[in-house]
């Protein structure tokens, strides 16, 4: 593969910071540090000259990037880019046309969503989806990987039944330590069809959360929020990522983009148009071009 | 946090539900008191009726007996439908079909090989064999149904489950396998005629040869007919309340298992699959896998309801399996409301007593109490009726084919809880999915609020 990529998405990565792209590939003892939940450094998601064709539709044309492990990363670009598309092929809601994803050097491209999931790249949407007949805290609890309760016999049976209800009770505690983080746990017991917009931003990204994700997509997770809940939820994603989590960001709102990310790609008619810092985003002619136009 | 919790179900509606809900958190916590409730409602129902009828005391105990029979069979297949509908959204409009899967299975892994003349040949195997084959059965044809179904939506999953339903009766029905061998085995289906079922189980406690009461009572069968004889109770009545008392286990050992399924992190998957399939997945649960296993466990469960209800009966055959049972099952669901197992225990009870026998009592007491003449052969008769303000050829006609009646009544009953009680009799139940109570267990500082201890722990 490596002769053909030769395309700018790929050019743009390496000419970015080549070494660090070089160092990723011998990491073949990852699965075991990965199952110790220790985070290799590098870089934790890496997309290919990703494509998905919808008939004769081209939605993603050869996009290519990698994120850094604790990193506040953005993705923009004009409506019908690519981004949610690119999104949904990351995460397996659709089985990409062609193109690999990778996370931490593990092949993901076209696993189904759980099976994504499960291997800690957990997403949110641009319209929140949380359960709406179900609690805040059922929400939350859905979340966990790895619960014993979700085998059938488990459980049922009497005696297993008790080491079920022991899990249970300490996924609740992170459950209910995660909503403080949040400061949504004044709603833990409400339904989540009732919460406000806002709430509902907050609620996804803390079930998000609790699968204890390696790498966290927010599609949008700003739009319809008010200003004060935006910094909340800016400030969590900060603290987050000091704690080691990586996020994506998908966001319209510019300010927000260049402020708090500390990289951020750009995305026009399926392709990255460029991937740097947000100051030379900036500048870049060919981004004006295509989407900021007079917005800076 | 209660206050918390009760807001949420205020907001839930306009000012009349949450008026309704306020009425509902009075009504007694417990939700054994709730049912048994119900039961006894029915209960006090019937013996008036049927003093009314002028039944003596073995009548009214028979008459009690069939109500708890059929509130029973259908409390079964609505838990074991709930499971499926309630919890994962799972769309199974082929209740009457798995159920005779299971009965007939059973049947023909039981039935004597060589059987006496005009019996169907079975391959002789004890009883416990053929439920749990039954159950097995029902369990792989639901499978069989589910895995290309689950790929597409809900809408398709009735679609084939109700012609699958259909299939199966139809199957059972043909002459084709009326007698078949298979690996020199004779076993058959007896098509039209039907096929014998085992004798029941419950006859052996009371007969020292259960398919002959004649031949002699047991020392159990002795003292148990002997104290029911003097209060006038015969032994017909007595070997068929000890089974409906059977039943009533049964609904019990249901509630019990799918309330612990319905209270757990598999539970709480399925609620995520019911209300938005691709929420769950993008947390990393495989949805196909619980879609199957639920349906799975759906059906061998109505495979057992089958089996408890006709398998009962000495003789099955396909007529008993049409899809209009499928529909009295989400009936009795709806009106107690589908998600909730209390619900469908309540919903099964009251569709049995209210819809299913009900009318048939209020037959006999019209006829017996107002002379209505004979009731009129058409309708357009008994409509000219009243023209001349006469409503009784119309009351006479209506009363005069009483199945006709229940389905216009379930139609009205179904009408009015779809606009009125979309959640059922019961309103809107806040059942948590979980296996411990997710109230904030107490600190030793104790900043929290509340002091909710571990309610739904067992």
């Amino acid at each position: 593969m490596s002769e053909t990529d030769t395309t700018d998405t790929r050019a743009a990565i390496e000419g970015e910071n080549p070494e660090e792209i070089a160092d990723i590939d011998p990491e073949e003892d990852s699965d075991v540090e990965r199952a110790a939940r220790e985070i290799p450094p590098g870089r934790p998601l890496r997309v290919d000259d990703l494509r998905m064709e919808f008939g004769g539709l081209t939605a993603v044309d050869g996009a290519g990037f990698a994120i850094e492990e604790g990193s506040l990363t953005g993705l923009i670009g004009p409506n019908g880019a690519g981004k949610s598309t690119t999104f949904d092929c990351i995460t397996g809601v659709h089985r990409p046309t062609g193109g690999s994803v990778k996370l931490h050097n593990e092949e993901i491209t076209g696993l189904q969503p759980h099976e994504i999931a499960a291997r800690g790249l957990v997403r949110t949407f641009q319209i929140t989806r949380e359960l709406q007949e179900m609690t805040v805290l059922e929400n939350m609890l859905l979340a966990p990987r790895g619960q014993q309760g979700e085998a059938l016999w488990r459980a049922v049976l009497p005696g297993v039944r008790r080491s079920v209800q022991a899990q249970e009770r300490e996924l609740r505690e992170r459950a209910w330590e995660t909503l403080e983080f949040f400061e949504i746990d004044h709603l833990a017991e409400e339904y989540a069809g009732n919460l406000s917009g806002g709430q509902r931003k907050l609620l996804e990204m803390a079930r998000a959360l609790l699968t204890d994700p390696e790498v966290v997509l927010l599609d949008e997770p700003l739009a319809g929020v008010n200003p004060t809940l935006e910094r909340k939820l800016l400030e969590r994603i900060d603290e987050l990522r000091e704690q080691g989590y990586t996020f994506l960001l998908v966001e319209h709102d510019m300010d927000v983009i260049m402020e708090n990310c500390e990289r951020v790609i750009v995305m026009h008619q399926g392709r990255v148009l460029a991937d740097d810092a947000p100051a030379a985003i900036r500048e870049n002619e060919q981004v004006i071009d295509a989407y900021l136009g007079a917005n800076v | 946090m209660d206050t918390v919790t009760e807001c949420g179900c205020g907001q839930r509606g306009g000012p009349m539900s949450s008026a309704t809900e306020r009425v509902a958190a009075r009504l007694p916590d417990n939700d054994a008191v709730l049912i048994l409730g119900v039961l006894f409602g029915l209960y006090v129902g019937f013996t008036v009726l049927g003093m009314a009828l002028g039944l003596d005391i073995a009548g009214l105990a028979s008459t009690l007996q069939r109500i708890t029979f059929f509130a029973a069979v259908y409390a079964l297949l609505a838990l074991a439908l709930n499971l499926q509908w309630g919890y994962a959204g799972l769309l199974n409009i082929g209740v009457a079909g798995f159920m005779a899967v299971g009965v007939y299975t059973m049947a023909m892994l039981t039935a004597p090989a060589s059987p006496a003349a005009g019996g169907v040949p079975g391959l002789g195997l004890p009883l416990w064999v053929g439920v749990v084959g039954g159950m097995v059965a029902a369990a792989l044809v639901g499978a069989l149904a589910a895995l290309p179904a689950l790929r597409l939506k809900a809408d398709y999953l009735a679609i084939v489950t109700l012609g699958l339903s259909e299939i199966i009766r139809l199957t059972y029905n043909s002459t084709t396998f009326q007698t078949f061998s298979i690996a020199g085995a004779d076993l058959g289906t007896g098509a039209s005629q039907g096929i014998q079922t085992p004798t029941n189980p419950v006859m052996a406690l009371y007969y020292t040869t259960p398919s002959s009461p004649a031949a002699g009572t047991t020392g159990l069968g002795e003292a148990v007919f002997g104290f029911f004889g003097t209060l006038g109770l015969d032994e017909p009545v007595v070997v068929d309340w000890t089974y409906t008392i059977v039943l009533v286990i049964f609904v019990g050992l249901f509630y019990l298992l799918l309330t612990r399924v319905g209270n757990s992190p598999f539970g709480r998957v399925l609620k995520a699959i019911r209300e938005d399939e691709l929420v769950a997945s993008s947390l990393g649960k495989n949805t196909n896998r619980f879609k199957i296993k639920t349906f799975m466990l759906g059906c061998a469960l109505m495979g057992l309801g089958g089996i408890l209800w006709q398998g009962s009966q000495e003789l099955v055959n396909p007529a008993l399996f049409l899809p209009i049972i499928t529909f009295y099952v989400f009936i009795a669901l709806i009106i107690g409301g589908s998600g909730s197992n209390t619900g469908s225990v309540i919903g099964g009870a009251l569709f049995a007593g209210l819809l299913f026998e009900g009318p048939t009592f209020v037959r006999r007491l019209v006829q017996q109490t107002v002379d209505l003449g004979g009731a009129p052969n058409t309708f357009t008769d008994a409509i000219a009726a009243l023209g001349s303000l006469d409503v009784g050829p119309l009351l006479a006609y209506a009363l005069a084919d009483v199945s006709s009646l229940r389905f216009v009544l379930v139609g009205v009953v179904l009408v009015y809880l779809v606009q009125n009680r979309p959640d059922g009799l019961l309103g809107h139940r806040k059942e948590t999915a979980a296996a411990v109570s997710l109230a904030r267990e107490r600190t030793a500082a104790g900043q929290t609020d509340g002091g909710a201890t571990e309610a739904n722990d067992e």
